[in-house]
């Protein structure tokens, strides 16, 4: 029955990712940007699917069974708050410029808005760097929990690929408009699955308000299991929405700019929809299941399954779990094949530009070799991979400064953004040696996390770098600044 | 005077995220934990402000191209 309801909806998911490629226009602009003609429904599902992955889903659950409700303020509320107003501040400028000027890759407005090939490829190796063990953990993630939900009928090895083929199918064939329709309806079923599994299993526990009477009480506060120093320094992690290139893709699909009042307003409740179940079964997983230890929770919500709802949920839930995984892997790997074809081939190949059906024919060979080459990785990756997920997001995050001096101040140059990188990329790679090894490390013990650190020196090393060195040439500047040079 | 008006309304709004004086309280409210019903709130709130935010403030800023 599981087996059938996996492949059923895996089908699904491919009818629905062909049907965006009924729509596919031929060009590149449509194979990366769908023609920008996403509108407001699809953008909100796109990027709300795109930004939670199963490992936060799954890895929320855990959180909560070891500390409580706290986990819902920590990860879920201060991404409620932060990434809607990135979308308001940075997503609806990038749209603008990048509509204005022809953009297709968060590289070339890095390039042509500081006029720098080298930070360009600078910054495309720190982004591809960061991104790759974010594919990794949603292909081996996808695999473990099809190896853990079919009881190990269908191995590890078997279910990434599935994963893998499944979207290198229907992104290759429709590009990032497949991507779209493939993503709005996975987000829609692990919104739905969600609530579903949550009802079932409460009413299976006699109630909420019998289920949580019987937990631990100090798993139901805030309390001590969460420093405060913790909470905030979390709060900086979802400023990574801000340099993901997935995210940068998916804002410049938009129609027109005010599509993105939808994604503004609503992206809060999606959050709540999809957190709150999470949560709250991650700490009545205590009660249900005692004495997990450390990452062993991260299957808390797999075996509330397997305890307390019928066979035909655990097949839903498992389709669940791959929506979210491959909503977030397909757009990834898209912005990937996106930038090696635009800021690596296009932009170094020698001999003339491309053309259309060549940059198309490029995009599908990346997205099938880059989904081959994460294939591989991962079957001689182990676990301590998804250690490598918060330092995913603690770079994203520490390279904010860049994006936000880019739209916003006049005066910042290459030399700025050349020190905020190379500081980001320096710190990062110090606080990852010192810190990877051990679970929520925080910077000497004090319950502050990396990126705090890493953010304050990114953005005074942009502020100093750009001051001291000479100012921008304002005809370069006037081309990112319209309104202001009219009126200057 | 906007600008500094909806800057006071965004760190309000950041400053209440930090519900310390629900942290030790595992009290149910509503069937809910009440430092988790705070948050669902709290997120049910962001997107009100937010919507009130886009069609005020910052109308202009999303009037299509």
């Amino acid at each position: 029955m599981t087996l059938a309801i996996l492949g059923l909806y895996l089908m699904l998911v491919l009818a629905v990712g062909l049907y965006g490629h009924r729509l596919f226009r031929g060009t590149g602009e449509d194979f990366f940007l769908a023609s920008r003609t996403i509108g407001p429904f699809i953008l909100l599902m796109t990027l709300f699917g795109t930004h939670m992955t199963a490992f936060s889903l799954l890895g929320a659950s855990g959180a909560a069974y070891h500390r409580g409700i706290g986990v819902f303020s920590l990860m879920a509320s201060s991404s409620a708050l932060i990434a809607p107003i990135v979308f308001f501040f940075v997503g609806t400028r990038l749209w603008r410029i990048g509509k204005r000027h022809g953009l297709l890759t968060q590289v070339q407005f890095f390039r042509e808005r500081w006029d720098s090939n080298g930070l360009a490829l600078f910054l495309f190796f720190m982004l591809v760097t960061l991104l790759i063990p974010y594919l990794l953990i949603g292909v081996m993630g996808g695999g473990i929990t099809f190896e853990e939900i079919t009881r190990g009928q269908v191995p590890r090895w078997l279910g990434s690929l599935l994963i893998c083929t499944v979207v290198s199918v229907y992104v290759t064939a429709g590009g990032v408009r497949s991507t779209a329709w493939a993503n709005t309806f996975q987000t829609l079923v692990f919104m739905g699955l969600g609530a579903v599994t949550f009802i079932v299993i409460v009413r299976q526990l006699g109630g909420l308000r019998t289920a949580l009477e019987s937990v631990d009480p100090t798993l139901l506060m805030h309390g001590e299991r969460i420093p405060a120093s913790m909470l905030v320094s979390y709060t900086l992690i979802p400023l990574s929405v801000g340099m993901f290139p997935h995210i940068f893709m998916h804002w410049l699909t938009a129609r027109n700019v005010s599509t993105f009042r939808l994604p503004v307003i609503a992206y809060p409740l999606c959050i709540a929809i999809v957190w709150l179940p999470s949560v709250l079964l991650g700490v009545l997983g205590t009660s249900e299941v005692p004495g997990l230890t450390g990452p062993a929770a991260n299957s808390i919500l797999l075996q509330m399954i397997s305890l307390r709802a019928p066979e035909v949920l655990v097949g839903l839930l498992g389709a669940g779990v791959f929506a979210a995984v491959m909503s977030s892997l397909d757009s990834q790997v898209l912005s990937l094949s996106t930038l090696f074809t635009q800021d690596i081939v296009g932009r170094f190949r020698l001999g003339s530009r491309m053309s259309e059906a060549q940059q198309v024919r490029l995009g599908r060979l990346f997205v099938v070799l880059l989904l081959a080459a994460t294939y591989l990785l991962s079957l001689v990756s182990n676990r301590s991979i998804f250690r490598l997920g918060v330092w995913s997001f603690t770079g994203f995050a520490a390279l904010f400064p860049l994006v936000i001096a880019a739209i916003y101040w006049r005066r910042s140059t290459r030399y700025g953004a050349w020190s905020a990188a190379v500081t980001v990329a320096v710190l990062w790679l110090y606080y990852f040696l010192q810190g990877w090894q051990t679970p929520d490390y925080t910077v000497g013990g004090s319950g502050l996390m990396p990126v705090a650190i890493l953010l304050l020196t990114s953005s005074a090393a942009m502020v100093v770098g750009s001051l001291l060195g000479p100012p921008p040439d304002p005809e370069l500047v006037d081309r990112f600044f319209p309104a202001r040079s009219k009126s200057s | 005077m906007k600008t500094i008006v909806v800057s006071a309304v965004l760190l309000a709004l950041y400053l209440l995220h930090f519900d310390f004086w629900l942290w030790q309280r595992p009290e149910l409210i509503l069937g809910l934990p009440v430092g988790l019903l705070y948050h669902v709130v709290y997120c049910v709130g962001i997107s009100v402000i937010l919507a009130l935010l886009l069609y005020t403030a910052w109308q202009r800023d999303l009037t299509a191209e």
